[in-house]
């Protein structure tokens, strides 16, 4: 996955502005998401991906390129 | 089997109101996060004299008054709570002593936490095709500030007390349909009597998942039996439990949010309460025509969850 294809699933789940979202950024401090919006960010990654994220694997994706790795580890 | 329509409802809360910004002196919290965080405004909280059993009586009477039913009239009784006054006897039995209903129906309590009121709509049904009555009196109320911990801000911010009230008659014609499920799980939890305070503890992201993948299934689930579409619908009545979760399944099933029923603003979520709550809100401001097709969905504590279409006989009802 391309981080800019990342980047739309982030900002219509966490309603955040686009500029905000780099490959350094924190989900919950720079982005201001809670932990409901991380479980909205979850489901629309394994939606958009066709893939489970597990909550322990979640729980360590602090930014925005923890998250990219991930997918891009765990996606074909 | 006869539908069910719903022809009156009635609803009662505590006199005593508490903000966000009351609550913020008791938990380390405040305003903007709670409203931004929830879509809770305020709560009501009963206070000396007021109780779950008191709630449901008030509720009950309106509904019945609203009906221009006698009590005598009623076939059966039941309340949806998991907060009742007393293990025995049931608020539902409570009711009937206080209104003199009559002593040769069915009367008892039903607990699915906040999908208490649909599954006692249900039950309500199949009693009234087994024993051959036509009006059941339903509610639902709760007084969940009796298992708050109030020290938890995660949970204590998130409830109230209320009670709603419906009458549902049997008829031939009504078209009803509904959908109920559960799946045990303790993830929303609260102690029943014992030597420790009962509180209620809630794994908030598991829920919030469970949540929004319930209510549409159960909109699709009840859409698919009746082959009615959303179009079909007047108004969505969900559980009130938190504005964000109303809000994703709007987004997910790219549905017309104004036909999404809130009110969770000003109540906070009243569990087995918060439908009829919704229901007679729609009521009292004039927004309920003869006819209007109401789907409502709960989810909660069990897990249990369920879709039930109802039509709203009302006004018609009132001047046949």
């Amino acid at each position: 996955m391309e981080l800019n294809e990342l980047k739309k699933i982030i900002v219509e789940a966490l309603g955040c502005e686009e500029e905000k979202v780099t490959l350094e950024a924190s989900l919950m401090e720079d982005l201001e998401a809670d932990s409901l919006d991380i479980v909205e960010l979850q489901m629309s990654l394994e939606d958009e991906c066709s893939l489970t994220i597990a909550d322990e694997e979640l729980r360590q994706m602090k930014t925005v390129g923890d998250i990219l790795t991930y997918l891009n580890t765990h996606t074909a | 089997m006869n539908g069910l329509q719903l022809i009156s409802t009635g609803s009662a809360l505590p006199r005593r109101s508490v903000s966000n910004e009351e609550l913020a002196q008791m938990v380390d919290t405040d305003d903007a996060w709670i409203t931004s965080r929830t879509g809770i405004q305020q709560r009501y909280f009963c206070s000396e004299g007021e109780s779950a059993v008191s709630l449901a009586i008030a509720a009950a009477s309106e509904a019945l008054r609203n009906a221009q039913l006698t009590p005598q009239e009623v076939d059966c009784c039941i309340c949806a709570t998991v907060s009742g006054d007393f293990a025995t006897p049931s608020v539902a039995c409570m009711v009937q002593a206080a209104l003199g209903l009559r002593e040769d129906i069915p009367v008892l309590d039903v607990n699915a936490a906040c999908t208490g009121f649909l599954y006692a709509a249900s039950v309500a049904r199949g009693l009234l095709c087994g024993n051959g009555g036509r009006y059941a009196l339903v509610i639902g109320c709760e007084q969940l500030s009796r298992i708050l911990d109030m020290t938890d801000r995660t949970t204590c911010i998130l409830f109230g007390d209320g009670a709603g009230a419906g009458v549902l008659e049997s008829t031939q014609e009504s078209l009803y349909a509904d959908l109920l499920g559960a799946r045990g799980s303790q993830a929303i939890c609260a102690a029943g009597p014992g030597s420790q305070p009962s509180h209620i503890q809630m794994e908030g992201r598991a829920v919030f998942r469970f949540a929004v993948e319930a209510i549409p299934r159960c909109i699709e689930g009840i859409l698919a039996k009746t082959g009615l579409t959303l179009d079909d619908i007047d108004w969505v009545v969900c559980h009130q439990a938190n504005e964000r979760i109303i809000d994703h399944c709007i987004k997910k099933l790219s549905a017309p949010a104004e036909k999404f029923y809130k009110n969770m603003s000003r109540y906070g979520n009243t569990s087995a309460a918060s439908i009829p709550l919704a229901l007679d809100g729609l009521r009292q401001s004039g927004q309920l025509r003869p006819g209007m097709r109401l789907l409502c969905v709960g989810f909660g504590g069990g897990l249990t969850w369920a879709g039930t279409l109802l039509t709203w006989k009302g006004d018609s009802h009132e001047t046949a």
